[in-house]
């Protein structure tokens, strides 16, 4: 294996990532990792706003990568089904990066539905959301596709996201949410 | 009718309904991967409920934070109570929200549009 960690290390910290992940995502990870950022955020002092925004964001986002895996079909490559994700603070904003694999055929139904939601202003957005929460459709989780959404409005950013082809079959969906202060 | 007392955790928030006395409370975080099956016995306590109203019903909604997962359920709720409304069971429903907490009263102001009771928004001021 040729891997430098000490390039890692600095490349991280240039970026300030405070935190990252490689792997299977479980709910009890989830817990953990929204617990460390809670007490990270609290340490920093940060306004009960931003610590809010963000927290909601991040859950949002990483409930995503956690529902995704079901979604991974039986014959999916070893591999396919970790995930990564990062979560970076500069002065006046917070990043949230999220990656995973994903078949193309959902790829294309993604990204039309990312794309609707970066074609809305803040209004019909709010609209937007509004009409999915009461569509009377539920995924067998709950949400029923108001995650992305939410995270539009709340971040007050366009949704920055790319799939990567890698073969045939799949793609690498990556999505980095910027969260200002 | 019996009490319904769920003690809150980490990703689910402390319910509890009183049907004797019309009241429910829902507080704390609801931030289940899964909300379904969390917010079942509430719902269908509230439909059992919507047979046999009080006079009020009195409704505190008090969560810190709550997913989209949740956000379905959670209308669902606020549908069982437009339900015991129109049964008669006079309901008033309690939005709170701290008071810098922007996202929390708009995610309000959304079930407002959308449900046929009133709603106070009932800002929670910083200690």
């Amino acid at each position: 294996m040729d891997i430098n960690i000490y390039d890692f290390y600095n490349k991280m910290e240039q970026d300030n990532i405070m935190l990252s992940f490689k792997g299977n995502v479980t709910s009890e990870l989830l817990t953990s990792v929204l617990q460390i950022m809670e007490s990270k955020m609290e340490k920093l002092n940060e306004p009960n706003r931003i610590k809010k925004k963000v927290y909601n964001i991040l859950v949002e986002a990483l409930q995503n990568l956690y529902h995704h895996l079901d979604k991974q079909p039986d014959t999916a490559p070893q591999g396919h089904n970790t995930v990564i994700f990062m979560i970076g603070k500069n002065e006046d904003d917070y990043t949230i990066f999220t990656g995973n694999y994903i078949t193309n055929d959902n790829a294309e139904k993604l990204k039309i539905r990312l794309e609707k939601i970066n074609s809305l202003e803040p209004d019909e957005l709010k609209d937007y959301y509004k009409e999915v929460l009461n569509n009377g459709m539920m995924s067998d989780k709950g949400g029923g596709g108001l995650g992305m959404i939410d995270i539009a409005r709340k971040s007050g950013k366009k949704l920055d996201f790319d799939f990567h082809k890698i073969d045939e079959d799949y793609s690498f969906y990556s999505l980095n949410i910027n969260i200002p202060q | 009718m019996e009490n319904l007392v769920i003690e809150g955790s980490p990703k689910t928030p402390t319910i509890k309904f009183n049907p004797e006395e019309g009241k429910l409370l829902i507080q704390g975080r609801s931030i289940p991967e899964n909300s379904i099956d969390f917010y079942k016995p509430l719902v269908d306590i509230l439909e059992e409920y919507a047979g046999n109203v009080k006079e009020s019903t009195r409704v505190d909604i008090v969560l810190e934070y709550f997913n989209t997962s949740s956000s379905k359920c959670i209308l669902d709720v606020f549908k069982k109570l437009e339900k015991i409304n129109e049964a008669g069971g006079g309901v008033a429903i309690n939005w709170h929200y701290e008071e810098d907490d922007e996202d929390m009263l708009e995610a309000g102001e959304d079930y407002q549009a959308i449900i046929n009771i009133p709603f106070k928004m009932v800002e929670i001021e910083e200690e």
